[in-house]
């Protein structure tokens, strides 16, 4: 015929390679080489998906800024500039420690992995903190998104009902609480395997989960040092 | 030929029709060169090389040559037909200078055409012969569209803004205009009727309103008046107080001035309200109703009076 | 080799039968619920797709019979409302575009096929091959409970602001095209994937099926397109709830921006539907006429510059819509040149039945079929990418009779053919080829009498989305609803034979057609881990030369 096939049992424990007596092998593979290259391609064109994801929000906002240049300006010194470079060390430093554990994983240092990844989940959750605080200051200052915004003392007029500050601030929580969601599924994400770390899962030869929620992390991180200068810097 | 033409399209209602037309008429042609040339390929490949069984076919892998031919020779064909397409587009996009302006809103679901007079209609427009007519459009709620099928123009009428559509039309008689953007449940009823008029029909229909109140009672033409006109922004029809008094139940009423004086509500008082409103002013309301002679019509006025009567 | 198996015994070849097979393997619906097996996977998305088609496919009969008269009477009752109406039309597009044409071939035939063609024993991530089917059902049940609570009236296109002040259930539909766009990310991300690293040895990129490259290209769309659809939706659904004011004018928003958004996913989203279709007749073609594919580079090239081309023309939908003269100008301009590729694959299609050996089974009619109606869909599209032509014709009829040309003729066509030709493999069984044909013909007449009629209507002036339209159009109207009736005809009988051939034993040959691709190196149907061992590729593709016999 067109083909032939090739000796190979996939039953057959302890043979070739590094493959057979792996519990977390799938067999539609032919070798755990392949399964973790193939998740990680997987990965990467998730981490694709996400940036498109995000990226139409960046140019709904930059359109918006177009439309609205003075308001934006005005509206976003109502942001706290010294919570969000804190956040942002926060998450940087939590990207260090994230880069840690898949060493410390990838190099059989089970204690040291579950160390690195339980700070990495301490550093979101200080994220999340600040996040509190700031979402707190700007519902009481009547920050909100769209009609439910209250503020007063802006200085602009607005006409029409087109209330560019109100728009900066929908698009504000749009970013910053879709950047959240994605902090929250990092927490669970770095927990699950905090957990099976420390259960011994991961060794040098299968630490693909800690290497993918890594990337995840370092996507979250990203995002998130886009959106702080976006927001809280620029004049 | 123009019968083959009248299959696909319209009238021609303008030189610019003409023009899109040729490219129209053109494009068919082309298709149907080019269809029957692939049909017949298609259906002539597979009767001529029909299966015989044994029979071994050539294994041609691909022809460079004929490759960059049907790749290149396409391409020209499409630069060729976008330039084309281009030119005519251009003329669209730019009214000449000396075109009446005629200014449109359209709103679920009617047209409301305003003329550089200040006069206004609904439903209904009246253009010279030969003469260009700019429409500069807004919305007031969504999205519809000003397609002229005849004029072969379309656009966009979007709310917050004002877009822009231009022709000259060039043959005596009645047109349609229709909505082309999907606008709720009356959207295919959104049809207004182009009536390109000569000089002289034109000025009378100007200078009289045209004929379109004839085809409602007087109530109703009175009810679409106080719409058109803007009356329903200060007079209600439910007894709510608003800039101006309701005009539920006013009629042949006894109404108190802001002088102590008291006067009946007829005919004839409804008509100076209308045409001198400031020589009575009722007790408690503010001098500040527009005056609107010249922007009514008789019969626009005896519909008011109509319609005012019948709000019991 | 191949070429003398078809006609003369195709069971020349037949391996002998397994015992168990992927169908049979494991019984029970807990079984099939909890499968990561992506042949099953293919099959459940197969009967899911084909039930959304068959609701889509109720909507526009109803929409031709409400247009049958101007009255919209049968027998002397208004058949539907205005606002009726204009939400059946909704759905119609709503449930075609979402739930069936995306996920059509993707979902069934790819899944079913692809590893299959690569010598794989399944896609890299079966799991989540499952999750992306389970997505799509809750996509289809949020869409359903649309329809139940209040329904949509916007068309499928939900241009604001009538889709952001409208009181009914847009929050829901949008809701369900969002759940319906990770269903897709998530096939197209498996299948890139799988192209990547799951090919069998020996198989380069450029030893790849067409059908293959077809299928890869479809999911580099997919994946970089759909997500901007997701956002696209969650701007909508927050506009609507919180009045953020970006697309709503009254709050110092821009209408036109949502057209923008919109465009930039559901152009590209058109290459999705069209690409896998292509795909099929690139396997059918030469499979049929038993000779090699002309121009495999160039098709597989012109996949690719289709599904990246195809992210640079959205503004062709806004040339009369208020966007700037500039971007007209240049979309008009870029729409030109993505013609290109299309024309090269139809003639590439034509050169490889030339001096073939073509047999004309149903696989083989629905692939000329394709081609046809194909060529007229590609060819109206140039009427509606030269500027003066489209400002009279967009927003008509005309519009309605390309897209369902390229759409329906294209897309589903090829869905069909393919069907056919994978029926054996998949089920087992061979269907009617008699009734086959029948309804070959009768789809090909009904279609072409409902919707060439509507390419005149829409030149010579009747808008769409109209429920009332002026008595000079009703002749038309009514000749394309007749049509329609021969079209739905045509489709029921192919539903009934096609179910009908489950009843007989599955002794369908392993290559009944004699192709040349992987698949048909496996039994019919294929076991549940597809081949004994590994197979290892040896040969280009579409190779229908004799093999020269080895002296003893």
């Amino acid at each position: 015929m067109s083909t032939s096939t090739v000796d190979v049992n996939p039953h057959d424990h302890g043979g070739h390679g590094d493959h057979p007596s792996d519990p977390h092998f799938q067999h539609h593979f032919s070798t755990l080489e392949q399964q973790f290259d193939t998740t990680k391609i997987g990965m990467w064109i998730f981490l694709a998906t996400e940036v498109l994801l995000f990226g139409g929000l960046f140019v709904g906002f930059g359109l918006m800024q177009a439309r609205f240049p003075e308001m934006f300006k005005e509206a976003h010194h109502h942001l706290q500039r010294p919570l969000g470079a804190l956040n942002t060390v926060v998450l940087l430093f939590s990207s260090w420690t994230m880069v840690m554990g898949v060493l410390s994983a990838r190099t059989n240092q089970k204690k040291k992995t579950v160390i690195f990844l339980v700070i990495t989940i301490l550093c979101a959750f200080i994220f999340l903190g600040v996040k509190y605080f700031e979402y707190s200051h700007k519902i009481e200052e009547g920050l909100l998104p769209g009609h439910f915004y209250h503020h007063h003392g802006d200085l602009i007029p607005v006409v029409n009902g087109a209330n560019g500050y109100a728009t900066f601030f929908s698009f504000y929580f749009m970013m910053t609480g879709l950047h959240g969601i994605h902090i929250v599924v990092g927490i669970a994400l770095l927990a699950w395997i905090a957990i099976r770390a420390n259960r011994g899962e991961f060794n040098s030869n299968y630490y693909t989960p800690v290497d993918l929620v890594g990337l995840y992390w370092h996507l979250v991180d990203m995002i998130w040092i886009y959106l702080f200068p976006l927001y809280y810097l620029i004049s | 030929m123009e019968w083959i033409r009248s299959i696909f399209l319209p009238p021609q209602g303008s030189a610019f029709a003409a023009e899109v037309d040729t490219l129209y008429m053109f494009l068919v042609g082309l298709s149907t060169v080019l269809f029957i040339g692939i049909a017949f390929a298609a259906i002539y490949f597979a009767f001529r090389y029909r299966y015989k069984p044994g029979r071994v076919t050539p294994h041609i892998t691909h022809n460079t040559t004929l490759e960059i031919v049907w790749s290149v020779l396409p391409l020209l064909l499409c630069v060729v037909i976008f330039f084309w397409g281009f030119k005519s587009w251009l003329k669209y996009s730019v009214a000449p200078g000396e075109a009446m302006e005629i200014q449109v809103t359209a709103k679920k679901w009617l047209w409301q055409f305003e003329y550089p007079d200040g006069s206004r209609t609904a439903n209904e427009l009246h253009v010279p012969v030969g003469k260009a007519v700019k429409f500069v459009m807004t919305s007031e709620d969504v999205l519809h569209d000003f397609f002229v099928p005849d004029m072969r123009v379309k656009h966009d009428i979007i709310p917050g803004r004002y877009t822009e559509v231009w022709f000259t039309p060039t043959v005596l008689g009645r047109h349609q205009i229709t909505c082309a953007e999907y606008c709720g449940k009356g959207h295919s009823d959104m049809m207004a009727k182009l009536m390109v008029d000569n000089d002289a029909d034109f000025k009378k229909w100007m200078e009289t309103g045209g004929d379109e109140w004839k085809s409602y009672t007087p109530e109703k033409w009175g009810e679409m008046q106080r719409e058109q006109k803007g009356c329903a922004t200060c007079h209600s029809i439910d007894g709510k107080r608003g800039q101006g008094p309701s005009w539920k139940g006013i009629y042949g009423k006894m109404e108190k001035m802001n002088d102590g004086k008291e006067y009946l509500v007829d005919d004839a008082y409804l008509r100076e309200s209308m045409l001198m409103p400031n020589a009575k002013i009722v007790a408690s309301f503010e001098p500040i109703m527009p005056s609107f002679q010249g922007l009514l019509h008789p019969q626009d006025i005896n519909g008011l009076i109509a319609y005012i009567k019948s709000l019991k | 080799m191949a070429q003398a198996l078809t006609h003369s015994d195709p069971h020349i070849g037949d391996r002998p039968r397994p015992a168990k097979n992927y169908l049979n393997e494991t019984t029970g619906i807990w079984s099939w619920m909890t499968t990561v097996d992506h042949k099953r996977i293919g099959v459940m998305y197969l009967v899911a797709v084909s039930a959304a088609f068959f609701l889509g496919g109720i909507l526009a009969l109803l929409v031709r019979l409400t247009l049958l008269t101007p009255s919209h009477k049968l027998f002397g009752k208004v058949l539907i409302d205005a606002d009726t109406y204009n939400r059946v039309f909704t759905l119609h597009g709503a449930i075609m575009v979402f739930l069936f044409i995306i996920p059509s071939i993707p979902g069934s035939l790819a899944n079913f096929v692809l590893p299959l063609m690569l010598g794989a024993k399944d896609v890299a991530f079966p799991r989540l091959n499952l999750a992306s089917f389970y997505l799509w059902c809750l996509g289809a049940v949020t869409a359903v409970a649309s329809m139940v609570f209040g329904a949509v009236d916007t068309g499928w296109t939900f241009y604001t602001p009538y889709s952001t002040t409208t009181q009914n259930a847009v929050g829901l539909m949008t809701m369900a095209v969002f759940i319906l766009g990770f269903s897709s990310i998530f096939t197209g991300l498996n299948f890139i994937a799988t192209v990547h690293k799951l090919r069998a040895p020996g198989m380069g990129f450029f030893d790849m099926p067409l059908f293959v490259w077809g299928t890869y290209a479809t999911a580099i769309i997919q994946v970089l397109a759909t997500p901007v659809l997701g956002i696209t939706m969650v701007l909508l659904a927050l506009e609507r709830i919180f009045n953020i004011g970006i697309f709503d004018p009254k709050i110092g928003g821009d209408p036109v921006l949502f057209q923008h958004f919109f465009w930039f996913y559901s152009h590209p989203a058109v290459y999705i539907m069209i690409l896998p279709g292509m795909a099929i007749i690139s396997e059918i073609i030469p499979t049929f006429s038993r000779k090699t594919i002309f121009g495999y580079r160039a098709i597989a090239y012109s996949s690719v510059a289709l599904a990246l081309l195809g992210f640079l023309v959205w503004g062709h939908h806004l040339f009369v819509a208020g966007q700037s003269e500039l971007a007209t100008v240049l979309f008009s301009a870029l729409t030109f040149l993505v013609a290109i590729p299309s024309g090269v694959k139809l003639f590439n299609w034509l050169a490889t039945m030339y001096k073939g050996n073509i047999s004309l089974e149903t696989p083989m009619l629905y692939a000329i079929s394709f081609l046809l109606l194909f060529a007229i869909g590609g060819l109206t599209g140039i009427f509606l990418g030269a500027l003066s032509t489209d400002v009279h014709l967009t927003d008509t009829y005309f519009v309605v009779a390309h897209f369902h040309y390229v759409m329906m003729g294209g897309t589903v066509i090829a869905f069909i053919g393919g069907v056919h030709y994978w029926w054996p493999k998949i089920t087992g069984r061979m269907y009617s080829e008699t009734w086959g044909r029948i309804a070959c013909a009768l789809v090909f007449v009904g279609f072409n009498m409902t919707f060439l009629t509507q390419f005149f209507l829409g030149s010579r002036g009747m808008p769409r989305r109209y429920y009332n339209y002026l008595d000079q159009y009703q002749p038309l109207h009514a000749f394309s609803t007749f049509g329609s009736w021969v079209l739905g005809l045509g489709l029921f009988i192919t539903a009934a034979y096609l179910l009908a051939s489950l009843r007989k034993p599955a002794d369908a040959p392993d290559n009944p057609w004699g192709g040349t691709t992987m698949e048909w190196d496996t039994v019919s149907p294929p076991i549940t881990h597809n081949f004994e061992g590994q197979p290892v590729l040896e040969h280009e593709p579409y190779d229908y030369r004799p093999k020269v016999k080895k002296p003893a």
